[in-house]
């Protein structure tokens, strides 16, 4: 394949770059060893939140450095930390309920409804959606709604009400998760038996057995259709 | 990158195929003779030159990847800096190392025995192979399940070589693990009555894959670290340890810390020490692409061993069987093993099967890399690069449509980023290199044989063999992390640290020029690789 040379300026500083690269492999490709704004490589921690604008277009784009594809003429910057405020809590004493979320970040009522949260997310959510679910105490949605959420903080970056979207959503999943859901009671009475020590013997008599006898009972172990 | 008409007319051939499949349902499971066959002539661990035998330490004798090799045969990033030792800027009871999975775990439960801990991590917290993990979590909670028909498959997938004690931890454990994360509010996939959605792994004789979508991992990473900030633990991210500290006695007491911004040394002394700092797909063995986050470049095995802990099954390395071969700007991205779960079967360039689409990782690798090098089956993408097709659009036939939007939403959305729609079309894919088998030995409180000194998740061995399966892993960072954290915190109260020395680092550098290693002016641990993406 040949290999297509474009401009790109990293804050600003021009380098020259093969077109096919993603932002994140051009900023190494151009010379730099990174620390902060990258992690996963691969669009799950949300470490390389990046802004960047094409030279003549008013418009302000975002993604995820190592999932974005280098564009000709192309100026960017990482975001790799926002500050933003996270409540303190003992999930087990909360009440899964609208006053709940209220009470911790009550700033949720001062949503503009601008949308520029879920015009930013790099994954597609509907980030005032779920904002909005959290206003009206639905949980259960919000946990839905904000479920692929990476903690990017490019919502949060852009609010104009100040609102730390992400914390929120984690919040509604672990009340959702912990208070909502009903409990695995398959769980729960498997717990049991381990504590009552129901598997110790097999599990012992498993252990002592010989390679070749447990190659045998491998060999011939009935799978769950 | 979409795919090309050349490529698009070779999709035409596995669709022609598609509807037979499914109604032929699946392909036969090889036989353990097939098995070792396949392994022996195909996968990456049985070839000979890809390794050497390491001349000193405790692992005198033993084979590891020369990759690996490099870094252990290599002088202290640190030597010849003078920093005081007495000048302690962290006095603690509980020192973790990694804010990955088993760091948090550990860290949680270390602080449950009333220890003071202190997390230090090299990149932010949860940067790390667990906000990676999509598939799943493997736990026998099930009527039909058990614990020990699943010790049986751990066995089974680890070719029987795996610590007894460790697997039964592992698999007792697991109901508890799952238990544990479902009381803190991960969100795991249930049935409206509360009954845990759980599917086959590569290797499971039971349905016990549980999932919170494809976000597993990212669901259990940010939950823990939710639950550590809530507790007030103190975490310091950017910070790395580059050096253990051990006492006069010998015993691990701390560690030096490295900011990864300012280039500051610190010095940590602590009365347990808990490696967590995950596995070392960053190292490229036998320059294959990786799954694996920017930060795993395998440090605890390089100051573990320097301290005396000894290595176990570094001689076997993971390759998963459905890395991305294609669009080129995600090679090696991981496709998660959910997909061959839903039903998604390798088909070759003829929309042939050619293998049990739940065979083992290494027995899918091997029989990939056979199709393609033995049999000339493979498909040659645009790059060069050559794969096989991974038939995605089944899922949606066997269970309905909308599945794979449900169940995958990362992986539509990964592909799509770069034009490929893969409810409508099969991705193409090649093994890539996963996951560390082995690690620093453990015993069953998770400590090595450096006393005081923990370890816990990817850089642990011995639980998995030779070959860990599916969903274990995430297991094992939870129960591993939790038995380390407990042990090292509750032990910590009767810890009186003596004075801290690098004296074994110095040992270490003598032993080495008494066996005559060229270390080739290599320095070690690595902490970050480095990437030009130029064509030298
Ligand atoms: C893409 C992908 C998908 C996977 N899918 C699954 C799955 O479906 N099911 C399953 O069971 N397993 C899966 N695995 C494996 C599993 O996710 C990992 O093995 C496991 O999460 C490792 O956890 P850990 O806490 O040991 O290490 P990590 O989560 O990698 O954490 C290690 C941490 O230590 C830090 N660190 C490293 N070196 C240092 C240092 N010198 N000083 C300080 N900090 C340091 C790292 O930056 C990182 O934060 C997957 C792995 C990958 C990569
Ligand atoms: S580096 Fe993790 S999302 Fe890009």
């Amino acid at each position: 394949m040949s290999v297509n040379m474009i401009n790109i300026y990293i804050m600003g500083k021009k380098y020259v770059v093969p077109d096919s690269l993603t932002i994140m492999n051009a900023i190494e490709f151009a010379g730099y060893q990174l620390v902060r704004g990258c992690g996963c490589r691969a669009g799950f921690c949300g470490a390389c939140s990046t802004v960047y604008r094409i030279a003549g277009d008013y418009e302000l784009k975002v993604g995820l450095a190592c999932q974005t594809k280098v564009e000709p003429e192309m100026y960017l910057t990482q975001i790799p930390f926002f500050p933003a405020q996270k409540k303190e809590y003992n999930i087990q004493e909360l009440k899964a309920n609208a006053e709940q979320i209220a009470r911790f970040y009550p700033e949720i009522y001062r949503c503009i409804g601008c949308n520029a949260c879920t015009k930013v997310c790099p994954q597609d959510l509907k980030v005032m959606q779920y904002i909005g679910y959290a206003q009206r105490g639905q949980i259960d949605k919000c946990a839905d709604e904000s479920f692929d959420c990476v903690m990017c903080g490019l919502c949060a970056s852009r609010c104009p009400a100040q609102i730390v979207h992400y914390n929120v959503g984690i919040l509604a999943r672990r009340l959702y998760s912990r208070h909502i859901a009903k409990p695995a009671a398959h769980l729960q009475k498997r717990v049991e038996e381990i504590l009552a020590g129901k598997y110790d013997a097999e599990l012992e008599e498993l252990m002592t057995a010989s390679k070749e006898d447990l190659r045998k009972r491998y060999a011939e172990r009935d799978i769950e259709e | 990158m979409s795919y090309t008409p050349q490529l698009r007319e070779l999709i035409k051939k596995v669709e022609a195929t598609r509807a037979d499949r499914v109604k032929k349902g699946n392909f036969r499971r090889m036989t353990m003779d097939e098995r070792d066959e396949v392994l022996s002539k195909f996968h990456p661990d049985f070839i000979e030159a890809s390794m050497r035998k390491l001349t000193f330490g405790v692992n005198r004798g033993d084979k590891i990847p020369h990759e690996l090799a490099d870094l252990i045969e290599a002088r202290s990033l640190i030597e010849g800096l003078k920093f005081d030792l007495e000048k302690i800027a962290y006095d603690v009871d509980v020192l973790v190392v990694g804010g990955g999975g088993a760091g948090a775990s550990a860290a949680l439960l270390a602080q449950e025995q009333g220890a003071d801990v202190l997390m230090v991590t090299k990149l932010r917290f949860g940067d790390a192979n667990t906000v990676m993990a999509q598939g799943g979590i493997q736990a026998a909670d099930k009527e039909n399940d058990s614990p020990a028909i699943h010790y049986l498959d751990v066995m089974g997938g680890g070719r029987f070589e795996n610590v007894p004690e460790l697997a039964r931890a592992l698999t007792n454990d697991a109901p508890i693990a799952l238990k544990w994360l479902e009381d803190l509010g991960v969100m795991f996939d249930k049935f409206p009555d509360g009954t845990m959605k759980s599917i086959h792994g590569g290797g499971t004789s039971r349905k016990r894959m549980h999932s919170a979508r494809d976000y597993s991992g990212a669901e259990i990473m940010r939950t823990l670290r939710d639950e550590v900030r809530n507790r007030g633990i103190r975490v310091i991210e950017f910070c790395a340890v580059v050096e253990l500290l051990l006492d006069s006695d010998g015993k691990a007491g701390g560690a030096v810390l490295y900011n990864m911004e300012t280039g500051e040394y610190e010095v940590a002394r602590a009365k347990t020490v808990i490696l967590a700092t995950g596995g070392s797909g960053r190292l490229h063995y036998q320059g294959f692409p990786t799954t694996n986050h920017y930060g795993a470049t395998g440090d605890a095995l390089v100051i573990g061993y320097r301290a005396g802990a000894k290595m176990a099954f570094m001689h076997t390395i993971q390759y998963h069987p459905t890395g991305a071969a294609y669009p080129p700007q995600i090679l090696g991205l991981l496709i998660t093993e959910k997909v061959r779960g839903l039903g998604a079967e390798p088909v070759n360039i003829d929309g042939e099967q050619f293998v049990y689409h739940l065979e083992t990782r290494d027995v899918a690798s091997a029989a990939i890399i056979r199709e393609i090098k033995e049999r000339g089956k493979g498909i040659t993408t645009p790059t060069g690069m050559v794969g096989v097709w991974l038939d995605s659009p089944m899922i949606d036939i066997i269970h309905g449509p909308g599945t794979v939007e449900k169940e995958l939403p990362a992986m539509v959305r990964q592909f799509a980023r770069f034009n490929v729609d893969i409810v409508r079309e099969p991705m193409l894919i090649y093994p890539c290199l996963h996951y560390q088998n082995g690690g620093l030995l453990i015993d069953e409180n998770g400590m090595t044989a450096v006393e005081n000194l923990y370890v816990a998740g990817e850089a642990a061995g011995g639980i998995h063999g030779g070959n860990r399966l599916m969903g274990n892993s995430l297991l094992d960072i939870v129960v591993f992390g939790r038995r380390a954290g407990r042990h090292a915190g509750a032990r910590a109260k009767d810890i009186k640290v003596k004075k801290l020395s690098l004296n074994h680092v110095d040992a270490y550098h003598k032993e080495m020029e008494a066996a005559g290693v060229d270390t080739g002016g290599r320095v070690s641990p690595m902490l970050l690789p480095r990437y030009t993406h130029r064509v030298e």
